[in-house]
């Protein structure tokens, strides 16, 4: 009895200990993040104020306005095309720039796990270099290297392959660049991680047992570097929806993005409540988006059998 | 097709495999030629950096002959990718496929082959029966034990029915007892598939235990090629005396011979028989080697073609070693079996006799 006691008793001070160990932690997690999500949620059911701000006036007009317009005459509501457009668009931008990223960086990653081990370093280190700069000044050196005076255009008229520039900057295509450009080491360093430890012998065992090297690579390489391309998906992935910088500058603002339809609410529209909804919209879409692409990565592997 | 009895599923032709570029090429295999038979078990014998898996590799297409042809019944696969060889490999780590189960494991060479489910299924099943596996069937391959993982990687190997089995050191990460009882177990498998096996091993009695024939090699080149027997029995060189089990080397005047039979004039002035490897026509002095349980010891009289003081007694259990110094200086040992009573009339600095009885000794090349 009296030693159960003592045991219980230890294990409640244990308990405590672990809680008292943890907190500095979950004050910052509380504070930093939990706090102001829960303020953004709060404000997407008020009333806009008249210069910014909020009233403390619930509404659901926030929400309503994320798809829906209201027609300034006679009030009925209609689909936001705009808003359903921009988000469209910054979706699909995500997932070009998570696509794009993982065509180029996977090879990276393979050409990397491959060279002596020495070596490594020194390439994850060339990898990681753009990292040390500023993202708008990266984006701006990449302005001036598509710009139709860059260096592109330049290059290909000097030697005459061209005649009159090509426009690169400010199209589509300029964008992806710009995104893959500034991405790429989120999804190379991932998959390189998980690339390092594969058993390269189980490669030539595959080779061995009548698999060609496309073969080798869809039934050995990628499965088992599988948890890489997904962490490097989703690192990718989660910024790439929310980008504001480099579609702006590289995309000449032309086109809105998400990012930037959320910048609007909060400045110029006045409409706090309608930014903090499409907020977490946005939220709601990246997490949707994980939660299938997870489970559906994590089931494959299994399938045979 | 009708079955020629020793018909060759492997010839290895003056096969060089140099690695590396100037100042640092290294010769890995060094004009190496050799023949393998049908449905034989085959060794490749010799100390890690001899070049016996590099052979194996070549063989397998993991790397390819600075010179020379590799034929598999009589075609040229020295330039064939792996997989495009009826060979198939057993890794020394196994290799076996982490993300998959046992199951998935034996089938995938039969999936590439892009043979039909039904069938890929049933030998599948055949092949787990096989290796006594059925149990484990669903099991991750981390999951299993050292020995299980040995017996899934052959199974993996075996099913797509190669034309030959290649074996780089499989047992060499198993304890003794379990090597022990994989080795039987590896040649009831060679004999019941009837494959022709290609095994590497650095460990002379696995050799000698399981092979049909045996290639002792060492320094890139093949030195010996024989049966168990013959090898031990007859080795022609120094090197493949000294590798396989334990040997006396003694300097001899060469008195005559013909063919395989020669006669030998010892530093005591006795003359004794010994064997002469074939097409080997020395002159003056030769060494000799004689392997210690073929000498015999015997009382101290005139007569004994060696004599000696006993400088040292091992006893070994079923054995007794007895380390002689021969009245030349030189160095002897002779292994006794421990019939009772028999070696306990000899100790420490006792001048003894031994005994050689003919055909015992056997001339060297070198």
């Amino acid at each position: 009895m009296a030693a159960e006691s003592r045991l219980d008793q230890h294990r409640r001070t244990d308990i405590r200990n672990r809680w008292l160990l943890s907190a500095p932690a979950l004050i910052v997690i509380l504070l930093a993040a939990s706090g102001p999500l829960l303020i953004v949620v709060v404000y997407s059911f008020l009333t806009p104020g008249s210069y910014g701000d909020v009233a403390w006036k619930p509404s659901l007009e926030g929400w309503l306005s994320v798809f829906m317009q209201r027609d300034i005459f006679d009030d009925t509501l209609s689909l936001a095309d705009a808003h359903v457009t921009i988000f469209w668009r910054s979706i699909r931008l995500a997932l070009m720039t998570t696509i794009a990223t993982l065509i180029l960086g996977f090879p990276t990653a393979y050409f990397i796990a491959t060279r002596r081990e020495d070596r490594r370093d020194l390439w994850l280190f060339l990898i990681t270099i753009p990292f040390w700069t500023n993202l708008l000044i990266r984006t701006f050196a990449m302005l001036q290297i598509i710009r139709n005076e860059g260096i592109i255009n330049l290059v290909l008229m000097k030697l005459g392959i061209i005649s009159a520039p090509l426009q690169m900057l400010y199209t589509d295509f300029a964008i992806l660049l710009g995104m893959v450009y500034v991405y790429l080491p989120l999804m190379v360093l991932p998959i390189y991680a998980s690339m390092e430890k594969l058993d390269f012998r189980l490669l030539e065992a595959a080779y061995d047992l009548y698999a060609t090297r496309f073969a080798v690579l869809r039934r050995i390489i990628v499965p088992l570097v599988k948890p890489g391309i997904i962490a490097g998906s989703i690192l990718v992935f989660i910024p790439a929806i929310g980008a504001y910088v480099t579609p702006n500058v590289l995309g000449g603002g032309k086109n809105m993005m998400l990012a930037n339809l959320i910048e609007l609410q909060f400045g110029q529209g006045r409409n706090w409540p309608l930014g903090a909804a499409l907020s977490i919209s946005v939220m709601a879409i990246v997490m949707a988006a994980l939660l299938v692409y997870v489970r559906n990565a994590g089931t494959s592997e299994v399938r045979h059998g | 097709m009708p079955e020629k009895p020793d018909r060759d599923a492997i010839v290895v032709r003056n096969v060089s495999k140099i690695f590396g570029f100037g100042d640092n090429a290294f010769a890995a295999l060094d004009d190496v030629s050799v023949a393998i038979r049908e449905n034989e078990f085959f060794t490749l014998l010799g100390p890690s950096g001899c070049g016996k898996t590099t052979l194996l590799r070549l063989i397998a297409g993991f790397d390819y002959p600075t010179q020379g042809a590799i034929f598999l019944y009589g075609q040229d696969i020295a330039p064939l990718p792996p997989f495009k060889r009826p060979v198939n490999t057993v890794f020394q780590s196994y290799a076996l496929f982490p993300h998959m189960t046992v199951a998935q494991n034996i089938a995938f060479g039969l999936e590439m082959l892009g043979k039909p489910r039904a069938e890929i299924d049933a030998r599948v099943e055949q092949m787990l029966k096989l290796v006594r596996m059925e149990a484990l069937a669903g099991r991750r391959t981390s999951q299993i034990s050292g020995g299980q993982q040995q017996r899934v990687a052959l199974a993996r190997a075996l099913a797509p029915q190669p034309k030959v089995l290649l074996l780089d050191e499989p047992l060499s990460a198993l304890d003794y007892k379990l090597r022990k009882e994989m080795q039987i177990e590896l040649k009831t498998l060679q004999n019941e598939t009837g494959i022709t096996f290609i095994f590497v091993t650095h460990d002379q009695e696995e050799a000698l235990t399981m092979s049909d024939r045996i290639a002792v090699m060492s320094a890139g080149k093949i030195l010996q090629v024989g049966t168990s027997r013959e090898i031990y029995d007859r080795p022609a060189e120094r090197f493949v005396a000294d590798f396989i089990g334990e040997s006396n080397f003694l300097t001899a005047g060469f008195v005559a011979g013909k063919g395989t039979r020669a006669t030998v004039r010892l530093n005591s002035g006795v003359t004794i028989s010994a064997s002469l490897p074939e097409g080997f026509q020395p002159s003056g002095q030769v060494t000799i080697v004689l392997r210690p349980e073929h000498a015999q010891l015997v009382p101290a009289r005139g007569g004994a073609t060696l004599a000696g003081t006993i400088e040292n007694i091992v006893y070994l259990g079923t054995d007794t070693h007895f380390h002689l110094k021969l009245d030349g200086g030189e160095s002897f040992t002779v292994r006794q079996q421990n019939t009772r009573g028999k070696n306990e009339t000899y100790s420490q600095g006792d001048r003894v006799g031994v005994a050689i009885p003919p055909d015992a000794a056997q001339i060297l090349k070198d």
